[in-house]
């Protein structure tokens, strides 16, 4: 081994792709975006606040804020990812090659899958959980403040590790869920399956340790007198994602370590001789991954119950049967994991016994729709975005619903198993789902977390973008999916399909129009602050607890604990003329700000990094930095502080002087 | 919470600010996180189930294991974890000296435990039946080696607590810290009883 391969591993110039033009010109614009924020930073001197307020934060609200910002910046690469499959798709025909060869497409398809799913859609359920929940059960902060800042960085860390690779290497081509033998180090030698375990790994402890607290927080810190069944629907949809998330992520990180010892020291779990076995990847894989999706339904589930009561004006019809539902959902979603591969060949025996359990899962779903449309029913329903939001949901939803159903009768599913039926399936419910939902919750919980509503008129452009825009781009891949066309396809021979690819690009075109539409209204809503103000705390009517503080909430979320004695608890003391206490405030017990969660995230993204390219000694640096900060961690003990009562007295009059300027 | 009694005139704030002990949550989320460790345990305790018998014509259980070498190897681990205990009857009575000393024979016996597991590891690589060598090999080496990558971990942990209690004495923080390494410790015992049985007993006969 020579002194360069010692110091640098693998890692040589090479790996940096300036002969990819297309991310050269990424790089570039990357560059001079990137120094324009810090030139912007530098100007205003903002590296001081950001620093301070944000990154050692431990607030639960400043967190969970953070997690929806790095779900926006994801999904714009996840976002110009599908756009470059879609037009590599629409041209890809009549001889052509298009625009992107194999290698490059590869990646694509296979970061969009996990960029999309990790570190989009998990960020924004996190993110919503962590800002809402533990307003809604009228706590102060989360269970374990430290850990909770600690588990945002290392999302961060994974996410950084995946976008590292578009410059420096390369990505898996694999498919999002890299299965052996293709990922394989035979198959797959390079640095791209590296990049794709580590980025997971770093994530999934963040993802894990995230669950942990945030189950925690809700068994342990429930207001007085919320009992499990006056919790806030979201609340309970939370508690079983973070179940799930505690009760699947650990076989993830199982399984990956499983495949990267084959491809690190050689070992024969995966590996086809040797007495490996390929399939149980698949198998273990998927018993992670069909809890998964579960995960990042569930909590969005709730944002639209939470959105159909408020601007229905009506209590939550079938509050018991709605949690009953979720906990069922929270069950069966261990027991279905085979019908992603039907086509494995275990037999009918078995593949009845999940398509059976499959089915089932349309039952408790199925009633969740209806005790929406029964909230819905005889309500006095203002249509403000959220709400737009959840009837595209009910309606896309219920058909991406049925498509599944098709899809778990195993004979039904031998035809259509990796076509593109399967990808308009889970495209329909993950859009029509999760992202209709997370706008639903951005729109909704806005004004509480900055105080100002969001624009109306652009809110509706995005909608109508999305909207429109989903079923312009998957009702074609419906139809060519049953036409049989298989998945991942860079070139295609059959020039009668370009007009289904051609459409389904416009289609994509259009969701282009509804996420830059949703950038302007943010933009014009921070210009119209002032208009969009809403100084009350409660610009919807809203009925639970979150409701009750002031927009955005102070850093200790309430200065009394409330009482609650309904499942709409902020409702109930409306109608009972609640009076906000003037005095009598008490100091209040607050954990402190700490820079361990981002250095800790910081040494363990450098080990990855190292890992990936085989840097042996910054490897075990990184790890033993990390293992020696963190014993340092344990003998800090000035890790809270009290906010004194002058000051809570100081700024709950500030609001009460806000209050007086609205009759 | 079930232990508050709530305002009987119906008032939506408690006269008194209800009060959230410090630490008062880590106990539950400690037990918790143990429960995803012991996921991971499941995953390769169901791994070996399936590869266990795929020697791919190497050698099998009954050629590489010594039982008696493993006999001695449990017993270790279980005193460690009966010292453990009385390192925890220490801490009850406020003892901070003897809660030292029964830490550190705990101390012996893990690293006397982790010695073996590695004497065993190192006789296997040497005659040619190292985790590269089939598919039960692998399976076996990754389910003994997390376990004991678990120990090693907790003897770190350990270590760490030692010098802590030294320093600060039995605070109500350092003897949640010891609660918590406790609960660890007899986990990585409840793992190892897994082990023995269905990795060596049951490959045995």
């Amino acid at each position: 081994m020579s002194l360069t391969e010692f110091i640098f591993g693998r890692l040589t110039l090479e790996a940096i792709p300036y002969h990819e033009p297309i991310l050269v010109a990424t790089f570039a614009g990357v560059v001079v975006i990137g120094l324009a924020l810090m030139a912007v930073m530098f100007r205003y001197r903002l590296w001081g606040p950001l620093w301070h307020n944000w990154i050692v934060s431990i607030d639960h609200k400043k967190i969970g804020i953070m997690y929806m910002i790095l779900g926006l910046i994801m999904l714009m690469r996840g976002f110009a990812d599908a756009i470059m499959m879609r037009i590599q798709q629409a041209i890809a025909f009549n001889g052509s090659e298009g625009y992107l060869n194999s290698h490059h497409y590869d990646q694509i398809f296979t970061a969009h899958g996990v960029i999309m799913i990790f570190f989009v859609a998990m960020p924004f359920v996190t993110g919503l959980m962590n800002f809402v929940m533990p307003l809604q059960i009228g706590a102060r902060d989360v269970a374990f403040p430290f850990l909770n800042n600690f588990s945002f960085w290392m999302t961060v860390g994974g996410a950084v590790l995946t976008m590292l690779s578009l410059f420096i290497g390369e990505y898996a081509q694999t498919g999002w869920l890299a299965f052996p033998p293709l990922s394989g180090i035979g198959a797959s030698p390079s640095t791209g399956v590296d990049y794709y375990i580590w980025g997971l790994q770093v994530a999934g402890v963040g993802t894990t340790l995230s669950g942990i607290n945030l189950l925690v927080t809700i068994i342990k810190m429930r207001a007085p007198g919320m009992t499990m069944m006056k919790m806030p629907i979201f609340c309970w949809t939370a508690l079983c994602t973070n179940i799930l998330i505690i009760a699947s992520f650990p076989v993830l990180t199982a399984v990956l370590v499983l495949l990267t010892l084959d491809r690190y020291i050689g070992t024969n779990f995966f590996t086809a001789d040797l007495g490996g076995n390929p399939m149980m990847y698949v198998n273990l894989i998927w018993i992670w991954g069909h809890p998964e999706v579960y995960i990042l339904i569930l909590p969005l589930f709730g944002v639209f119950s939470e959105v159909t009561s408020t601007f229905s004006g009506k209590r939550l019809f079938g509050y018991t049967s709605m949690v009953y539902a979720t906990i069922v959902i929270t069950i069966l979603s261990y027991l279905v994991w085979l019908h992603h591969f039907f086509t494995m060949g275990s037999g009918a025996s078995v593949n009845s016994f999940f398509g059976i359990t499959t089915m089932i899962i349309s039952i408790p779903t199925g009633a969740k729709i209806f005790n929406w449309l029964f909230t819905m029913y005889k309500g006095r329903i203002r249509f403000e975005v959220p709400m737009y939001w959840v009837v595209a949901f009910m309606i896309t939803f219920v058909i991406g619903g049925m498509t599944g159903v098709l899809l778990a009768v195993p004979p039904a599913d031998f035809v259509l198993h990796n076509s593109l039926f399967l990808v308009a399936h889970f495209h329909n419910v993950i859009i029509g789902g999760v992202v209709f939902g997370v706008f639903a919750g951005i729109n909704y919980w806005f004004p509480k977390a900055f105080g100002f509503r969001l624009n109306k008129f652009w809110g509706l452009v995005s909608f109508w973008g999305w909207v429109i825009g989903f079923w312009l781009a998957f009702t074609p891949v419906y139809v060519l999916g049953l036409m049989g066309v298989t998945r991942r396809l860079r070139v295609f021979d059959d020039p009668s399909l370009q007009i289904w690819f051609v459409i389904a690009g416009i289609g994509v075109a259009t969701i282009a129009v509804g996420i830059f539409a949703f950038i302007i209204q943010i933009a014009v809503s921070i210009m119209q602050r002032d208009k969009l103000r809403d100084v009350t705390g409660d610009p919807w009517g809203g009925r639970t607890l979150e409701w009750a503080t002031s927009s955005p909430p102070p850093s200790y979320n309430f200065a009394f604990t409330p009482v609650a004695y309904d499942v709409d608890a902020w409702h109930d003391m409306k109608q009972r003329n609640y009076q906000r206490p003037l005095n009598g405030y008490q100091p209040i017990h607050m954990p402190k700000s700490t820079e361990a969660g981002i250095i800790l995230a910081a040494l363990s993204t450098v080990c990855g990094f190292a890992l990936v390219w085989y840097i042996w000694w910054l490897a075990a640096l990184s790890f033993v930095a990390m293992a020696g900060y963190a014993i340092y961690h344990t003998f800090n003990r000035d890790r809270d502080y009290y906010i004194t009562a002058e000051q809570v007295a100081e700024t709950e009059a500030a609001r009460t002087k806000l209050l007086a300027t609205q009759v | 919470m079930s232990h508050v009694t709530l305002p009987k005139d119906g008032a939506f704030h408690l006269p008194e600010e209800p009060h959230h002990p410090e630490g008062a949550s880590t106990m539950l989320g400690f037990y918790i996180y143990l429960m995803s460790d012991c996921l991971i345990f499941a995953v390769l305790f169901a791994t070996y189930a399936v590869l266990g018998g795929s020697y791919a014509a190497g050698p099998g259980p009954k050629e590489l294991f010594e039982l008696d070498l493993i006999a001695v190897n449990t017993a270790m681990l279980l005193f460690s974890s009966i010292t453990y205990g009385f390192a925890m009857l220490a801490m009850q009575r406020h003892n901070s000296k003897q809660v030292i000393g029964w830490l550190l024979v705990t101390a012996v016996f893990g690293a006397a435990f982790l010695c073996i597991e590695l004497y065993e590891f190192h006789h296997l690589i040497h005659i040619g039946a190292g985790p590269q060598r089939s598919a039960f090999l692998s399976a076996f080496f990754l389910l003994v080696g997390t376990h004991g990558l678990h120990v090693t971990f907790g003897m770190i942990w350990l270590f760490t607590l030692v010098f802590q209690v030294r320093k600060f004495g039995l605070t109500s923080a350092m003897q949640r810290r010891l609660g918590c390494l406790s609960l660890f410790w007899h986990f990585l015992d409840v793992i190892w009883i897994g082990v023995f049985t269905f990795v060596y007993l049951v490959r045995m006969v």
